[in-house]
């Protein structure tokens, strides 16, 4: 899939959980939403973005939650 | 009255009453119990005795005109009309004595010397209600002639499509016009004059230019032949009765249709029918002639390319060719390359076949339904704060609510007979409120009806209003925390709390955002917290947002923070568009769920299913559909089977969806219709109509209704046999002979449909999920003593404005809604006369933004977005807000979807079809698209071998 439709999505994932008082909790949660709804070809070619590219575009809690949480 | 077992067949004269206190009295020497407040009439009927009447019918409020329903009671003198005289403890009443004969004979004599005399050649003939009486009281002789003045020859006004009006039958009873105000609440009839001048009257105009929205409610009522069906003039009365459920909107109803043989004669809403009482709209009781239209496709088909002529071929031509191609396509593209997509215009059971073909046979889980494009937001909502991806209510439940709060719906064009019930609710006097960038109806334009808020915010501005109302709810003390203590989780309450008291949150910081003033905000928010029973009903202004899913979690917060959830009156309540979008979603049609909301990677879940069919199913949820499409564009995704779903006209940025579509190597439409999506197809099954087959529809309140065959499909199959074909010649399988072996399956394996049967349908006419072991009966209210998740969970529900916006380019917001007489992409009501009321979507747009372009009523104007232009026609209305315009999508050659962009909802990628940034001008020609679609979809019918009124643009 077009890889800016997939940033562009996972950052409007990111900013539901902006305001939450636990960001690491969010992170979690961000990935953990990532994990349940999004198909695994569209979570790997996410991951293989953030680890070749930096992950530019993406929202730095975005880019920590994939590094830490997402299930490949 | 508890113990009166009323019978559907019996007319009892006036309404029942709601009272607890028990009466006795006596009617013609049998005793009858009934409630106090009904009619003599009424405890009659219960006692078995039919007291003659033509103005009374249980369906309205008593009127006692007619005068031929007198009864004598011992000890009063008089003769007391028994419609209109309640019931008192110990009366003795006599219905039929010499002179009641007498009175009511006399009676009867002047009706008939006003009325023609040809029952034999009558439409009514053998069911009609003066013809009737005239027998019960042995009515020989009309003694004063024809010979004087009479309104024998008045004029019959035939322009409803559906229905005539002939006042020279007309008894002037006022049925019709009291089923306008009561039933239907539109008060478009009124009686003219007075005395012998008295006519029923729609306002000095056509019935079909007048206020009167065709709903049905006074030809039901007429007790003669004065309103009545067309198709029962030309075909006669029906000969026997089959209770189904409408195929239209979220609401439901109940329909009996009534046939002769094979042939539908009318469809009449059922007495009752657990979502409608009797009522129905244009739609479910008129506009189901789609069924039998000329267009309908009944022989399969199959091509190479969508470029070729269509070829007709057998079923298991075109059933073996559609296997080999997804066999194919499996094999060199890899097993994710196809999927499928159902539709809430599926049964439940054909729903369920569907995702288990693609789940065990296809061996993915890339299947989805079109509630991804209206209400997946509310299925994520609800489930993540209440535990259940479900509305909390009846229908009936709004008629204990005090205030009544509409967010971005409009049920009288959207849920026509529900909005009937809410406005009887809102002329008793509950409050309302309204949050929609246009004035809908409701707001002031319904008779009696006003709102006392209307928050008339802008487009995409939904979660701010949320915040604003949160703000003032958390900081005026309105939380009603011994609620949210015993019923809610507190650390979630206490960070949304915290978050929504900011200033930043605040009606005054939002006012320039929402084009509120913070005054109203405020007022509104108060109204809701503290004005008794306070329900919500929200639509797709609400989840069609990119936003959707963070407005619907927000909504159940402020349910939850002022305890109204888990009780008649209050609730949190989505309106589904379509008439299975609960059933469709509960049958495990989207990607991520099995039946039941279970989530793929549930091992427990995922073990169940493996071991019912028998094949390993996969832990990774599949593709939704507009990752399907975004795959097929690039290239990846080969093969789609789409059943009852039309995505070319329906989904978000057309040339997008067209151009994934033409990229694909086998597109499998099954539909009544070549509907669009199948003009880039390469097989067509042809489908069934819902007359044709059986199965089960589930409305927005969770009521499982039966849909049930009253005539044989006109393709040779029901809907699931096709795919239970299809899986067959894919090497598995489905052994069900009937659709309720479907619906036992379902029942089996899903804990909230453990007691769901449709033995239990048929004896209830309708059960509410859950339905088990613990709640035989169903359940009409959730989350009664606690949530369906435990504790309820409040979500922090950050305003984050939408991407799409407004510049010099593009200074306007285009929204999108629905219109009374048409339904959804149009497929069914295009084909019906509905297109007497809305022939063509047009694009309203206010004063000041057509003066500033120089648009006129009636201008064809050019409406251009970053994902394309079309055209439609302009009207003028101050309904809409300077910088918003509004049209339907109902009319495949307008192309609104044109002009949609793909944004959409964080968590379910539902389109954000309600704000798009558009520029109109005036033009005198066609978009370039829409000149494009006349040629494609021309040469589409033609390869079908069709003649077709199709594509009448230009």
């Amino acid at each position: 899939m077009n890889i800016q439709r997939l940033i562009s999505m996972a950052n409007q994932i990111g900013d539901f959980y902006e305001s939450y008082p636990d960001q690491s909790h969010a992170q979690e949660d961000i990935a953990g939403h990532l994990n349940k709804f999004w198909a695994l070809s569209m979570r790997k070619q996410l991951a293989d973005y953030v680890e070749k590219n930096g992950g530019a575009g993406l929202h730095q809690k975005v880019q920590a939650a994939i590094k830490a949480h997402l299930q490949l | 009255m508890d113990d009166i077992k009323y019978d559907k067949n019996i007319d009892y004269g006036t309404p029942t009453s709601q009272s607890s206190k028990q009466v006795t009295l006596t009617v013609d020497d049998r005793q009858v119990t009934v409630p106090e407040g009904v009619s003599i009439m009424h405890a009659a009927a219960v006692a078995g005795v039919m007291v003659p009447k033509l103005c009374a019918t249980d369906s309205l409020e008593p009127f006692g005109s007619c005068r031929l329903c007198l009864v004598e009671i011992e000890g009063r003198r008089g003769y007391p009309a028994s419609c209109t005289t309640p019931v008192v403890e110990g009366l003795i009443v006599h219905t039929q004595t010499p002179k009641l004969a007498d009175i009511r004979r006399g009676t009867m004599e002047l009706y008939i010397s006003d009325h023609p005399l040809d029952c034999l050649t009558c439409a009514t003939n053998g069911d009609c209600e003066l013809q009737d009486m005239a027998g019960a009281v042995g009515l020989r002789e009309v003694r004063y002639g024809y010979d004087g003045e009479n309104h024998l020859k008045a004029e019959k006004d035939e322009s409803n499509p559906y229905f005539t009006f002939d006042p020279s039958k007309c008894i002037v009873c006022s049925r019709c016009v009291r089923a306008c105000e009561e039933t239907q609440g539109t008060f478009a009839l009124t009686i003219q004059g007075r005395g012998f001048e008295s006519k029923v009257s729609a306002g000095n105009k056509s019935f079909l230019e007048s206020e009167c929205v065709s709903c049905g409610a006074c030809v039901q009522a007429c007790p003669t032949a004065t309103l009545i069906e067309k198709t029962v003039i030309e075909a006669g009365t029906p000969e026997h009765t089959v209770t189904t459920t409408c195929a239209y909107c979220g609401v439901g109803c109940s329909f009996d249709a009534e046939m002769k043989g094979e042939e539908v004669v009318r469809m009449t809403p059922t007495k009752h029918g657990g979502a409608n009482h009797g009522h129905s709209c244009v739609k479910g009781r008129f506009a189901w002639g789609y069924a039998t239209h000329k267009d309908r496709i009944t022989t399969p088909m199959i091509r190479k390319s969508i470029q070729d002529p269509w070829q007709q071929v057998s079923w298991d031509e075109a059933i073996n060719y559609a296997a080999s191609e997804l066999v194919r396509i499996q094999k060199q593209y890899g097993k994710e390359a196809i999927g499928g997509i159902t539709s809430s215009r599926c049964t439940n059971e054909e729903v369920y076949v569907t995702q288990k073909l693609i789940r065990a046979v296809f061996g993915v889980n890339n299947v989805d339904t079109c509630a991804r494009v209206c209400h997946s937001p509310t299925g994520y909502g609800l489930k993540q704060t209440l535990g259940e991806s479900a509305g909390t209510q009846t229908f009936d439940s709004v008629m204990h609510s005090d205030v009544i709060f509409i967010i971005g719906a409009n049920p009288t064009d959207g849920h026509p007979v529900f909005a009937s019930q809410m406005k009887r609710r809102l002329r008793e006097g509950a409050k309302l409120i309204i949050a929609d960038p246009r004035e809908i109806d409701l707001v002031a334009n319904s008779p009696h009806i006003r709102a006392d808020y209307h928050l008339k915010l802008r487009p995409g501005t939904n979660v701010a209003l949320i915040s604003a109302l949160s703000h003032v709810i958390v900081t005026e003390g309105l939380v009603n925390e011994d609620f949210v203590k015993a019923r809610c989780e507190w650390d979630s309450f206490v960070a949304w709390r915290d978050f929504v008291a900011k200033a930043e949150n605040s009606p005054e910081a939002l006012a320039d955002v929402l084009g509120i003033n913070a005054e109203t905000i405020r007022a509104a928010a108060k109204l809701y917290a503290t004005g008794g029973n306070a329900a919500i009903y929200y639509g797709l202004g609400v989840t069609e947002h990119s936003q959707g899913s963070t407005a619907v979690m927000g909504i159940a917060n402020l349910a939850m923070a002022t305890a109204n959830i888990g009780r008649e009156g209050v609730g949190v309540n989505p309106l589904r568009g379509q008439n299975n979008v609960q059933g469709s979603c509960d049958m495990g049609s989207m990607p991520h769920e099995f039946p039941g909301y279970r989530h793929v990677e549930d091992d427990a879940t995922r073990a169940l299913f493996e071991s019912a069919w028998d094949r390993p199913l996969s832990k990774d949820p599949g593709l939704r559909i507009p990752n399907m499409l975004d795959q097929a564009a690039e290239g990846s995704f080969k093969g789609l089977y789409c059943v009852g779903e039309d995505i070319v006209q329906s989904d978000p940025n057309t040339q997008h969806v067209t151009h994934a579509l033409e990229n694909m190597e086998c597109v499998i439409v099954q539909d009544l219709f070549l509907n669009e999506t199948a003009m880039f197809a390469h097989v067509f099954f042809p489908g069934a109509s819902f007359l044709e087959k059986n199965g089960t529809f589930t409305n927005a309140e969770r009521r499982i209704s039966p849909v049930r065959r009253v005539m044989a499909p006109k393709n040779g199959m029901e809907d699931w046999q096709v795919t239970a074909k299809l899986s067959e010649a894919l090497g598995y399988l489905m052994n069900y002979s009937h659709a309720s072996d479907i619906m036992d399956e379902i029942a089996l394996l899903t804990p909230t449909f453990h007691g769901v049967s449709f033995k239990k349908i048929d004896e209830l006419g309708s059960v509410q999920w859950p339905c088990n072991d613990e709640t035989p009966n169903g359940t009409p209210i959730m989350h009664i003593d606690e949530f369906v998740r435990g504790k309820g969970k409040f979500f922090i529900t950050q305003y984050v404005p939408t991407t799409e916006k407004v510049n010099a380019k593009f200074p306007l917001i285009l929204t999108t809604g629905r219109i009374l007489s048409q339904y959804n992409v149009g497929a069914q009501t295009r084909r019906t006369q509905n297109t007497a009321w809305h022939p063509e979507d047009i694009l309203e747009i206010h004063p000041h933004d057509a003066e500033d372009r120089g648009i006129n009523d009636g201008d064809w104007v050019g409406i251009t977005s970053r994902a394309g232009e079309t055209v439609l026609r302009a009207k003028i209305s101050e309904r809409m807000q300077p910088g918003v315009v509004y049209t339907t999508f109902h009319h495949p050659e307008s192309g609104a979807n044109v002009i949609t962009t793909e944004n959409s909802d964080w968590a379910t990628n539902c389109p954000e079809y309600k704000v798009t940034a558009v520029q109109v001008s005036r033009v005198n020609q066609l978009s370039d698209w829409q000149k494009h679609y006349k040629t494609f979809s021309e040469a589409q019918i033609a390869f079908a071998g069709r003649k077709s009124e199709a594509a009448k643009i230009g």
